[in-house]
């Protein structure tokens, strides 16, 4: 019995080195930087932990997701070749799809069949006020519309009535209001994206609101 | 001894096999309600395809499909229907259902998950088979 244990813990350990080996050549090769001056510890390298994509807009075969050895994952498209001559962006897929369509370089139907139906667009800026010191929201009917119709999010994700909607960033990141597409579809919630939408810088006057406690606090 | 060793060596593929290295397109939802039990490699859908070719309204306003991986239980039959996928894929707009190998294309045994989405980096994954269609 003892032994079992052992054998399974023995192998459970080399999984996860194996795994940790993996995880690592999945990264960018960290390069052995030696100090100029010698002994100096090689760990002291610029962006140690930095994740780097392997590759971007990997072909089906090679993406981790398709079953090379099926026939129909080599018919597929790989996604760089219809990428190529659109406007690219930072994250995402790194396509910019409202550019794209903006630009006049995709003509995406709005109908199954019909292609010549014109989507139904609404010019109309919503601007939400961010409590904290971000910049103030401007959610774009216009691009939105052009995708989308009304009845994709109203009424039913968006309550169509002003300050009947409770949004924060966490409930967008785990998947409701905009995170319903923002980061699964459309384009992601990372770090070089936020001004995307927190677009409006706050007025000149603004003054970051107190918390209570500090309000509360007897001797401010 | 011989089944403890087994059991390890299955635990260390299934971890090697997490999608962890996978660098599939942004997206990409791999659809594994039914496909396991029947045999068949999951479904890997390319949103990037589909969005060139068709705004968001006509799958998710038109077709009904909802936005949730997994969430609109596709089934052959539906799709030979002329519902879901079969609204295009039946040989007029699109290339017909023989081509099984197009759609179920994933690597068997991936759950229902949408490739690159926030949610799913950040909790983990709740999706689970839903087993054999109800007649």
């Amino acid at each position: 019995m003892k032994t079992k244990y052992f054998f399974l813990s023995v192998l459970a350990m080399t999984t996860l080195l194996v795994v940790g080996f993996n995880a690592q050549a999945a990264q960018a090769p960290l390069k052995e930087v030696k100090s100029a001056k010698g002994n100096v510890s090689g760990a002291n390298v610029f962006n140690r932990l930095l994740k780097k994509d392997a590759q971007r807009n990997a072909a089906p075969a090679e993406d981790g997701i398709h079953d090379s050895a099926n026939d129909g994952t080599h018919v597929l498209q790989p996604p760089l070749i219809a990428y190529d001559g659109l406007p690219t962006s930072e994250f995402g897929n790194y396509v910019d799809w409202v550019k794209s369509l903006d630009d006049g370089l995709l003509k995406p139907r709005y109908d199954l069949s019909d292609p010549t139906v014109e989507p139904l667009v609404m010019d109309l800026d919503i601007v939400r006020e961010v409590k904290a010191s971000m910049p103030d929201v401007v959610f774009p009917h216009k691009p939105h519309t052009q995708w989308l119709h009304c009845s994709n999010c109203h009424p039913k994700i968006f309550i169509p009535q002003r300050k009947a909607n409770v949004m924060s960033m966490s409930a967008i990141l785990l998947g409701q209001k905009c995170g319903v597409c923002h980061g699964k579809v459309s384009f992601p919630v990372t770090t070089k994206s936020c001004t995307k939408c927190h677009s409006k810088p706050k007025p000149a006057d603004w003054k970051p609101p107190k918390s209570e406690a500090s309000l509360k606090n007897p001797w401010r | 001894m011989f089944k403890s060793a087994m059991v390890g060596l299955l635990s260390m593929f299934a971890v090697l096999m997490l999608p962890q290295v996978a660098q599939a397109e942004y997206a990409d939802v791999v659809i594994n309600n039914y496909a396991d039990a029947a045999g068949m490699r999951p479904v890997v859908f390319p949103h990037w395809y589909h969005r060139i070719r068709f705004r968001c309204k006509v799958c998710h306003a038109d077709l009904g499909f909802k936005f949730k991986a997994g969430g609109n239980k596709i089934t052959m039959a539906k799709i030979i229907d002329g519902k879901f996928c079969g609204a295009c894929h039946n040989g007029e707009i699109s290339w017909s259902v023989e081509n099984c190998g197009m759609c179920h294309s994933g690597v068997p045994g991936m759950p229902t998950q949408i490739h690159g989405s926030t949610v799913q980096r950040l909790v983990a994954p709740t999706y689970k088979s839903l087993g054999k269609p109800a007649k």
